[in-house]
């Protein structure tokens, strides 16, 4: 009725009189000035914020993708091009790490470390994999940082080098994975060494299940040593590792207890029941 | 290397990161400290009585944030300089509480929004990331934005203590403040839902500006407070 109309033109009113005053704001007041400087400089921490997110998300599929590729890698005979194969992506995936380091140049790489970390975790997953493949044993952080120095060899980046300044000699610059994404990375590591065990045994390979669940011993003492001294996530991750190893560990007990009884060619079956069990189990839990 | 000699190394690694971020929290709250007595001094605004001595309080503030800038200088010290962004999240919160204090006392001084480089040097800081310890532009409108939110309220409050043109003035500035605001493309962040509340703020002060202009105070109060003071 007319009370909800007076309502409705005394709520206009403030607003009537604020475009006016709008109007009055000058477009280059000092104020407005700093604040469009402002907008520039926002705009262009988003769009290299953006930028590494998608970077990043290219490392994760590429690094996955390698993950899938070294599973099938089981002493077959062709076994030594799935390693050169692994090695050809991961060349891929330190191309593309390339990139997040030249975007970083002159940067705080902390500032833009939530977007490149996800990438960067799962590429450290990837790497101590084959790395583990190919010596059993684990990469080291430098070790892998070690292949993450890059230098201008591109006929383009040279160029441009050459053109923009001669001062500027050292063309080399590196990325460093932090300790904190690399433990990280490697308690993922130990999830795909559990499914590397489990498919192992389903090929007949009884010396594998043996040989890494001491190395995801190991891993394991050093994780429950750090403890609750390194962050949040670090910890998080303890408890999905526990649970790899259990699975490991009963792997080799069933091997150890009724491998001399069951003929090779049907432990597979004897396993894929027993791993459905555990699967069972934490369903419940 | 084996398995667990990396594992020592890194645990090393982890518990020299604690440490430093041990001495950090202790200097983040020595300055939590003076940014609350700041505060309190400031709050003093809002009262009737408070209105006649501003200047007095923004000198006396002034003092204050000279105690800022050396436990900003302590705090400088703790980290290794290229590792701003590492730890920026243990002083984030009192850093922008400080850049608000600060653009504060200059709003009652001049009635100006402070700079970001002039915020910068109360602080004892820089603006220029290039340069150390700065100030990250993030922070700086965080604080800019509590400053909008104790003006609304700082209109109410002159209001009531009978300083009729103050509102008018406050008014101004926080819409060129909108309007800086509106320039700028926000992510969906903290900043971000900081910003939705100015838009409260700015209704708040428009609508002690229709009170009094309804009444006709507003005409009064540029007339009569040249008499006043």
């Amino acid at each position: 009725g007319s009370g909800g109309f007076r309502k409705r033109k005394h709520d206009n009113f403030p607003h009537g009189q604020r475009r006016e005053e709008k109007e009055n704001v000058n477009p280059s007041s000092a104020l407005m000035t700093s604040f469009k400087s402002f907008q520039l400089e926002l705009d262009t921490r988003h769009d290299k914020y953006e930028r590494l997110v998608k970077l990043s998300r290219d490392i994760t599929i590429e690094s996955k993708r390698t993950i899938f590729l070294l599973h099938r890698f089981t002493s077959a005979p062709n076994g030594e091009d799935i390693l050169n194969e692994s090695e050809v992506k991961l060349d891929a995936v330190r191309r593309k790490i390339k990139q997040v380091a030249q975007e970083l140049i002159g940067e705080d790489m902390y500032q833009f470390h939530r977007a490149i970390s996800p990438g960067l975790q799962e590429y450290v997953e990837a790497v101590s994999f084959q790395y583990f493949i190919k010596t059993r044993s684990l990469i080291s952080v430098e070790e892998i940082n070690k292949q993450l120095i890059f230098t201008a060899e591109d006929r383009e980046e040279t160029t441009n080098t050459t053109s923009n300044s001669h001062d500027k000699q050292p063309h080399t610059w590196s990325l460093k994975v932090t300790p904190v994404d690399y433990l990280l990375g490697v308690a993922d590591l130990t999830g795909e060494l559990m499914r590397l065990c489990i498919s192992s045994v389903g090929n007949g390979d009884i010396d594998t299940p043996f040989e890494l669940s001491q190395f995801l011993r190991q891993i394991y003492d050093g994780f429950t040593f750090i403890g609750n001294t390194g962050p949040y996530e670090v910890s998080k991750k303890l408890y999905t590792l526990k649970q790899s190893l259990a699975k490991v560990e009963n792997a080799c007990y069933t091997l150890k207890v009724r491998g001399s009884e069951i003929p090779k060619h049907m432990l597979a079956d004897v396993f894929s029941t027993k791993t459905e069990l555990i699967d069972q189990d934490e369903g419940l839990s | 290397m084996s398995v667990s000699d990396m594992f020592i190394a890194l645990q090393g690694v982890l518990t020299a990161d604690q440490d430093i971020r041990e001495e950090i929290r202790k200097v983040v709250q020595a300055l939590e400290q003076t940014a609350r007595e700041i505060l309190t001094l400031l709050q003093g605004v809002h009262q009737g009585a408070g209105f006649q001595d501003i200047p007095k309080k923004c000198q006396k503030a002034r003092e204050h944030f000279g105690t800022v800038r050396t436990q900003m200088e302590s705090l400088k010290t703790k980290f290794p300089a290229d590792q701003y962004y590492r730890f920026h999240e243990h002083w984030r919160f009192v850093l922008q509480r400080l850049v608000f204090l600060a653009a504060f006392v200059v709003y009652l001084e001049s009635e100006t929004l402070v700079t970001r480089e002039a915020v910068a040097e109360i602080l004892g800081i820089e603006a220029d990331r290039e340069r150390g310890f700065h100030l990250d532009i993030e922070d700086y409108l965080s604080g800019v934005l509590t400053l909008a939110s104790e003006l609304a309220r700082l209109a109410v409050n002159s209001v009531t203590a009978g300083d009729y043109s103050r509102p008018l003035r406050i008014s101004t500035f926080i819409n060129e403040l909108d309007s800086g605001f509106r320039l700028l493309n926000l992510k969906n962040d903290s900043l971000r839902k900081r910003y939705d509340g100015l838009k409260y703020d700015v209704k708040k002060i428009e609508e002690v500006v229709y009170d009094l202009s309804i009444r006709g105070l507003n005409k009064e109060a540029t007339v009569g407070v040249g008499g006043e003071k």
